[in-house]
C-alpha cells in the first residue's frame, strides 16, 4: 500500500499540536475542578481558563475581558449574529442603532449564511453581497446596500474554499461611518495571519481551535468593548451570560497554547506559500485547461483552488484517496450536497466547471516530497479521468 | 463524506469497462441528471434485435462512473426489449448498493439506455 498518508486538507481541520495535548493533559482527572466552583482546587481550573483567555486576546491584540469562549467557531458566528440581532428586538439599552438589515456575502461559511437565514425568517432583512471574480466582496455594491435600518456587517476575514482575503479594513471604515457594528468570521485566518482587531477594526470577530492545531469542539469569539448582544444558550451565568455552560477546560486550555503557538510560527506562512505556489507550478505545467480560482495575490497561504475542466470533483478526490492522498472537493461540511459550490458560483465559474473543483490546503507538517508526489500521481489521473468524459473527446 | 461504496463500486470506477465511444451507433443516448447536473453518454451497437456493443462517457462522481460501467456489462449480449426494462434498481443491485444520496447517480445510467435505445428505435423505424 501507500508509505505515507498525506494530509492536504488543512482548511478543514488540523491535527493537534503535541504541545497543545500536552497542555491539556492535566485537566481532564488531575485539575478537573469546576471554574466556578469557590474551594481551592477548582481556582487551577478558573486560572487555566482565565491564563487561556489571556492568550487569546493575545493573539488578536484585544483585551482578555473582550473574549468569550465557545463551542468552536459555528457557535461564535450564531452567537454574534443572533445577539446583535435580538438585543436590537429586546429592551437592552445603548444598542448602536434600532434596525431589521443585516448586510453579509454571497460565499460566507454556512455557519453565518444559515443563522442569516434563520433570522430572514424572523422578519430581518438580509443583503447577500457579491464578489468578483477573484471572490472579493463588491465595496461599492456594500456601500449602496447600508441603510438607517442597517443594525449589522458580517463578513468572513478569508474564504475557506478559495482562500480569499476581504478587504476587511475597508468594510470597517463603512461600518463606523454609519455607526453599523462589524463581524468577521475569522476562523481561517486566525493563527495563519495578522488578526489584530485594532487594525481590521471589527467589533466581532469568530475564531476555531480546530483550524489551527488546536482541539476540534472550541473555539472563541471577540466582543468589542460596549458592543451589545444578548445570549441564546441559557443557564447558568458562564462567559459574562453570554454563553451558559460549564467550560470545557481542556478545550479552552488547548485553544490558548495553539494561540501562543501560533505567535511563535509566524514565519510558517512563508514556508506554507512557497510549496503551495509549487503546487500551482506543477499543476500549471503539467496539465492543461485547468482554472484557478481565488485571488493571485490576497490569499491564505496554504490554499490552492482549482477546477480541472471536463472531471467531475468527487472523481479525483477518491483517487487522490486510494494514492493516499487527502483533499477537498469544494466545501468539506457543504458536501453530501450536489449543488456545485455557493463560493464558485458567485464568482461566476459556470456550473459544469464549479462540479470540477478541487481544493488543496496546506500545513505545517507537509513537505517538498509531498507535493513532489502529488505532482506525479494527480497528472495521470486527470488523464485518465478524461477519457471517461464526454467533455474530453477532443483530447 | 465518508466514500461509502462497496468493493464493487469501487473496482468498477477504478477499472471501468467499454469506456470510449462507437463509430457509426446505431443508437446514442446523451442524458443529464436534473437533480445534479452531471452527463452520460452511451453508444449501442444492435444485431439482430440483440445489443451486441455499447461504450459510454460520463462527467459524473464515482457513483455515476461504476453505474455507466456496469450497465454497459449488463445490456451487452441482451436484446432490446429486455434492456429497454433495466431500472436503476437493478443497477444499484448489480454495484452492491450504493448511499442514498447517490441512489440519482444510477437514474442517469438508466435513463442512458432508454435514451440509447429509443435513439435506436426512432432510427430503426426511419429505415
Ligand atoms: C470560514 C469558516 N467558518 C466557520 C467554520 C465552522 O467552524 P467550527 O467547525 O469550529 O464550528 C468553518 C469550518 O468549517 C469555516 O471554514
Ligand atoms: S453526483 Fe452527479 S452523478 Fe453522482
Amino acid at each position: 500500500m501507500n508509505e505515507k498518508f498525506i494530509y492536504l486538507d488543512h482548511n478543514a481541520t488540523t491535527p493537534a499540536d503535541l504541545r497543545v495535548i500536552e497542555a491539556m493533559r492535566p485537566y481532564f482527572n488531575e485539575l478537573y475542578g469546576n471554574p466556578l466552583s469557590l474551594y481551592k482546587f477548582a481556582s487551577k481550573s478558573r486560572e487555566a481558563v482565565e491564563l487561556a483567555r489571556e492568550k487569546v486576546a493575545k493573539l488578536l491584540n484585544a483585551e482578555p475581558n473582550e473574549i468569550i469562549f465557545t463551542s468552536g467557531g459555528t457557535e461564535a458566528n450564531n452567537v454574534a449574529i443572533k445577539g446583535v440581532a435580538h438585543a436590537n428586538l429586546t429592551a437592552v439599552r445603548q444598542v448602536k442603532k434600532r434596525g431589521n438589515h443585516i448586510i453579509t456575502s454571497k460565499i460566507e461559511h454556512p455557519a453565518v449564511l444559515k443563522p442569516c437565514k434563520w433570522l430572514e425568517s424572523q422578519g430581518f432583512k438580509v443583503t447577500y453581497i457579491s464578489v468578483d471574480k477573484y471572490g472579493v466582496i463588491d465595496l461599492d455594491e456594500l456601500r449602496d446596500a447600508i441603510t438607517d435600518k442597517t443594525i449589522l456587517i458580517s463578513i468572513m476575514h478569508a474564504n475557506n474554499e478559495v482562500g480569499t482575503i476581504e478587504p476587511i479594513e475597508e468594510i470597517s471604515r463603512l461600518a463606523k461611518e454609519h455607526n453599523v457594528y462589524f463581524h468577521t468570521d475569522a476562523v481561517q485566518t486566525v493563527g495563519k495571519t495578522s488578526t489584530n482587531v485594532d487594525e481590521l477594526g471589527v467589533d466581532l470577530l469568530s475564531l476555531s481551535g480546530h483550524k489551527f492545531y488546536g482541539p476540534k469542539g472550541v473555539g472563541a469569539l471577540y466582543i468589542r468593548r460596549g458592543t451589545k448582544l444578548v445570549p441564546f444558550v441559557h443557564g447558568g451565568g458562564h462567559e459574562r451570560n453570554l454563553r451558559a455552560g460549564t467550560h470545557n477546560v481542556p478545550g479552552i486550555v488547548g485553544l490558548g497554547k495553539a494561540c501562543e503557538i501560533a505567535e511563535l510560527e509566524r514565519e510558517e506562512a512563508k514556508k506554507l506559500k512557497r510549496l503551495r505556489d509549487k503546487l500551482y507550478q506543477g499543476i500549471m505545467d503539467k496539465i492543461p485547461e485547468v482554472i484557478f480560482p481565488g485571488h493571485p495575490e490576497n490569499r491564505l497561504a496554504g490554499t490552492l483552488s482549482i477546477c480541472v475542466k471536463y472531471v467531475e470533483g468527487e472523481s479525483m478526490l477518491i483517487n487522490l484517496d486510494f494514492e493516499g492522498i487527502a483533499v477537498s472537493s469544494g466545501s468539506a461540511c457543504a458536501s453530501g450536497s450536489l449543488e456545485p459550490s455557493h463560493v464558485l458560483l458567485a464568482m461566476g465559474i459556470p456550473r459544469e466547471v464549479a462540479h470540477s473543483s478541487l481544493r488543496f490546503s496546506l500545513g505545517r507538517d507537509n513537505t517538498d516530497e509531498d507535493i513532489d508526489k502529488v505532482l506525479t500521481v494527480f497528472p495521470n489521473i486527470v488523464k485518465k479521468l478524461r477519457k471517461i468524459s464526454p467533455f474530453g473527446k477532443h483530447r | 463524506m465518508a466514500l461509502e461504496y462497496t468493493d464493487k463500486v469501487i473496482e468498477h470506477f477504478r477499472n471501468p469497462r467499454n469506456v470510449g465511444v462507437i463509430e457509426n451507433p446505431d443508437g446514442i443516448g446523451k442524458v443529464t441528471s436534473p437533480i445534479c447536473g452531471d452527463i452520460m453518454e452511451l453508444y449501442i451497437k444492435v444485431k439482430d434485435n440483440i445489443i451486441v456493443d455499447a461504450k459510454f462517457q460520463t462527467f459524473g462522481c464515482a457513483a455515476a462512473v461504476a453505474s455507466s460501467s456496469i450497465l454497459t456489462e449488463i445490456i451487452i449480449g441482451k436484446p432490446v426489449k429486455e434492456a429497454l426494462k433495466i431500472t436503476n434498481k437493478r443497477i444499484v443491485k448489480a454495484l452492491g448498493g450504493l448511499p442514498k444520496e447517490k441512489l440519482h447517480c444510477s437514474v442517469l445510467a438508466e435513463d442512458g439506455v432508454k435514451s440509447a435505445i429509443e435513439d435506436y428505435l426512432r432510427k430503426a423505424k426511419r429505415r
